[in-house]
């Protein structure tokens, strides 16, 4: 395996920022994370603080998490992968770094004025209307460089990959313009153009394709890359993986009014995303299944490689979640699981468990060979890997036993019909899984410490010039 | 970009050709979004108060009820937006037994004709807010505002003391009606004059208690009635 760095073909300037910064906010994000998560348990935490307050560092730590750090590692891998897959340099490498110095500015934007309360308070797109046109203008830098570096391409197909970082780059394109349509009042509030239910669809079609496609599709981009680079074997089938990415980016457009079952949506929008959800099954199963037979006749590699295993329990992760949601979109057992941590559990063992995981994987690929040295040890790799993962286990089955708790104590009744609970009752029973959340979430944080500081001494040590011992494996 | 062959498939095409891959992929992912959005901004059944009766009077007359909130009102909602009350409260009544029971009659799309944006909420930590209005008393929510554990000890929601200490500005209550005015909000001239002095001097506080206690009382609801077809 080869340690060059080839600065001369390559632009690789940009992606070695942008993957020390994924890691940074990694760490920044989680912390977020595991404070709000301490402050559900002990609200004293919230030190009758504005700008620490629960309700306004959620956000932070939503945007910190899906923005700063996912968005930093699909900027980071798509460079990365557009140029190794096409055989050309970035079409330009001055608008790459534009969008790293403007992807950057947008988070210190966010991280300043979130905690000071600006919001259009729509979940997942929180920040206010100047943000949102610098979002737009980055975006389409983006798009553009990465259209452009495609049409220079020096091979003849454009690779898989690319195909869903591309749909990833359009669709949010869309998303992000027409959910963030608003008028402003002044420079810091302004008021969504939609509303009641239509701004409820509009927001929660924007809502779920976020999900769809930053966090599935671009990550799936990764993983039709990485699996087969670190893994050293073919993607096991590309009919799969055209089948896969035509149903998938097809089908999951339809299904964002499954957040609106029971509401005051009419029932028809619930409905048809149900549906089409319970479709989904079979794109996303369709393309974990793609990831993971890669591995057919190379499974022994798990027992010696660290960054594969990161690589393959994403995918077991990304199959457990698109079958867990799909049974969440079913209207009876929406009924329970809405509103409840339920909710909070599937978020995070997709956020945590697929997006992160392969991210983290991608991650211990990509920086030994930008920096063109070996990892600074491989044991923190395993040591992170096993906290990440029984961090996440805690966290999800803390979220699994309250979410269902708490739907089964709101409609409990006892003999003579009526409700057996108050609401404050149903709020302390859910302390302990509180408790237990956050300390999964803070074994998941210390695991992201940890590989922080791995990857700083890896930075370090390529600056003093330790160079890979020929055959090394990262 | 070399190939030998001409591409066999419709497949093969695109992968040969980014623009007609970008094409196909904007044609592809629109569809979803256009079929499952945009007939909410047509069909008269995303509104309850479109409803008519055989004579083509409005079948539910007192959905008329629903109107723009007051100023003070509008302030308290702008505090509730920028506090993320929304990430732990819902303001939406599923029409189930123990939800009706619980919260009240369940919600309807029109209670919401002038929220820019919904708040309808994905999770409650606390209990839905959707008819809160009249259920406590301006002082318990003060008290509970300032304290939450002090009224309900099993609470976790942060205390919001800061709110008492800000003064509310009368000049940008009337920027944020005039905003809402431009985008479909009928506010009316007087409404606006108006609304500078009905602000002036209160605090966030008391805008946030205006909002909480008309929220659900709009509507005066018949028993039993059927809303939703």
């Amino acid at each position: 395996m080869e340690y060059q760095t080839t600065e001369e073909s390559y632009r690789f300037g940009v992606v070695k920022a942008f993957s020390v910064m994924a890691v940074v906010y990694l760490v920044v994000g989680a912390l977020a994370g595991v404070y709000i998560a301490a402050e559900l348990a002990w609200p004293w935490l919230n030190f009758d603080n504005p700008y620490i307050s629960f309700g306004r560092l959620r956000p932070v730590h939503t945007n910190a998490v899906i923005f700063a750090f996912g968005g930093s590692t699909l900027f980071a891998t798509s460079y990365y992968i557009v140029q190794r897959t096409s055989g050309v340099r970035l079409w330009s490498d001055r608008l790459a770094w534009f969008t790293f110095w403007g992807w950057n500015a947008v988070i210190v934007a966010a991280v300043i004025t979130l905690p000071l309360g600006f919001t259009s308070g729509k979940e997942y797109a929180e920040l206010e209307w100047p943000i949102d046109l610098m979002i737009a203008v980055v975006w389409l830098a983006y798009l553009f460089n990465y259209l452009m570096t495609l049409a220079n391409r020096t091979v003849s197909h454009i690779y898989v990959a690319n195909w869903f970082f591309l749909a990833m780059q359009v669709t949010i394109t869309y998303l992000h313009v027409v959910n963030s349509l608003a008028i402003p009042v002044d420079l810091f509030k302004s008021y969504s153009l939609f509303a009641g239910p239509q701004d409820a669809m509009v927001q929660w079609w924007y809502g779920h394709n976020a999900v769809g496609f930053f966090l599935t599709a671009g990550f799936l981009g990764i993983m039709y890359y990485f699996i087969p680079k670190q893994s050293g074997r073919p993607i096991f089938s590309y009919r799969l993986s055209v089948l896969h990415f035509w149903t998938l980016i097809f089908g999951y457009v339809w299904i964002g009014g499954h957040h609106l079952q029971y509401t005051a949506l009419p029932d028809w929008s619930g409905s048809l995303g149900a549906a089409f959800s319970i479709a989904m099954i079979i794109p996303s199963w369709g393309g974990a299944v793609n990831g993971m037979l890669t591995l057919s006749g190379a499974w022994y590699k798990l027992r010696t490689d660290y960054v594969l295993r990161f690589l393959i329990l994403s995918l077991a992760f990304y199959a457990m979640s698109t079958f867990e949601g799909p049974m969440m979109s079913i209207r009876t057992v929406n009924a329970l699981s809405h509103y409840t941590d339920w909710t909070i559990g599937h978020v995070h063992s997709g956020g945590l468990g697929w997006v992160a995981m392969v991210s983290i994987g991608a991650l211990y690929h990509l920086i030994p060979r930008l920096f063109g040295t070996p990892l600074w040890s491989m044991k923190l790799v395993s040591v992170h890997f096993w906290m990440a993962t029984i961090g996440i286990v805690f966290y999800v089955s803390a979220m699994w036993v309250s979410g269902i708790m708490q739907g089964m104590m709101w409609r409990a009744y006892d003999e003579y019909g009526s409700l057996v609970y108050s609401f404050a009752e149903t709020v302390v029973a859910m302390h302990p899984f509180y408790a237990l959340r956050w300390f999964g979430g803070t074994l998941f944080l210390l695991g992201a410490i940890v590989m922080l500081v791995n990857v700083l001494m890896t930075v370090a040590q390529s600056r003093n010039g330790v160079k890979a011992p020929a055959g090394a494996v990262a | 970009m070399t190939h030998e062959s001409k591409p066999k498939t419709l497949q093969e095409r695109m992968e040969l050709n980014v623009a007609a891959l970008l094409v196909m992929i904007a044609i592809v992912v629109s569809i979803g979004g256009i079929v499952t959005v945009v007939p909410l901004f047509y069909l008269d059944s995303t509104w309850e108060d479109t409803a008519r009766a055989a004579d083509g009077a409005p079948a539910h007359p007192e959905l008329a009820g629903v109107r723009p909130y007051g100023a003070l009102e509008l302030m308290g909602r702008d505090v509730y937006i920028r506090e993320g009350c929304y990430t732990c409260h819902s303001q939406m009544v599923r029409p189930f037994r123990d939800e009706m029971e619980r919260y009240g009659h369940y919600s309807l799309a029109v209670e919401s004709k002038y929220d820019h944006p919904f708040q309808w909420g994905s999770k409650r930590t606390g209990p839905d807010l959707a008819r809160v209005g009249g259920k406590y008393s301006d002082e318990w929510h003060v008290a509970h505002l300032m304290d939450p554990r002090q009224v309900v000890p099993e609470s976790v929601m942060p205390s919001y003391p800061w709110l008492a200490d800000a003064t509310l500005l009368g000049d940008d209550a009337v920027r944020r009606m005039e905003a809402l005015r431009m985008i479909g909000v009928p506010y009316t001239d007087a409404q606006i004059a108006g609304a500078a002095a009905e602000v002036e001097g209160k605090n966030e506080m008391e805008a946030m208690v205006a909002y909480l206690q008309m929220l659900g009382t709009l509507v005066p609801f018949e028993e039993g009635k059927a809303y939703r077809e």
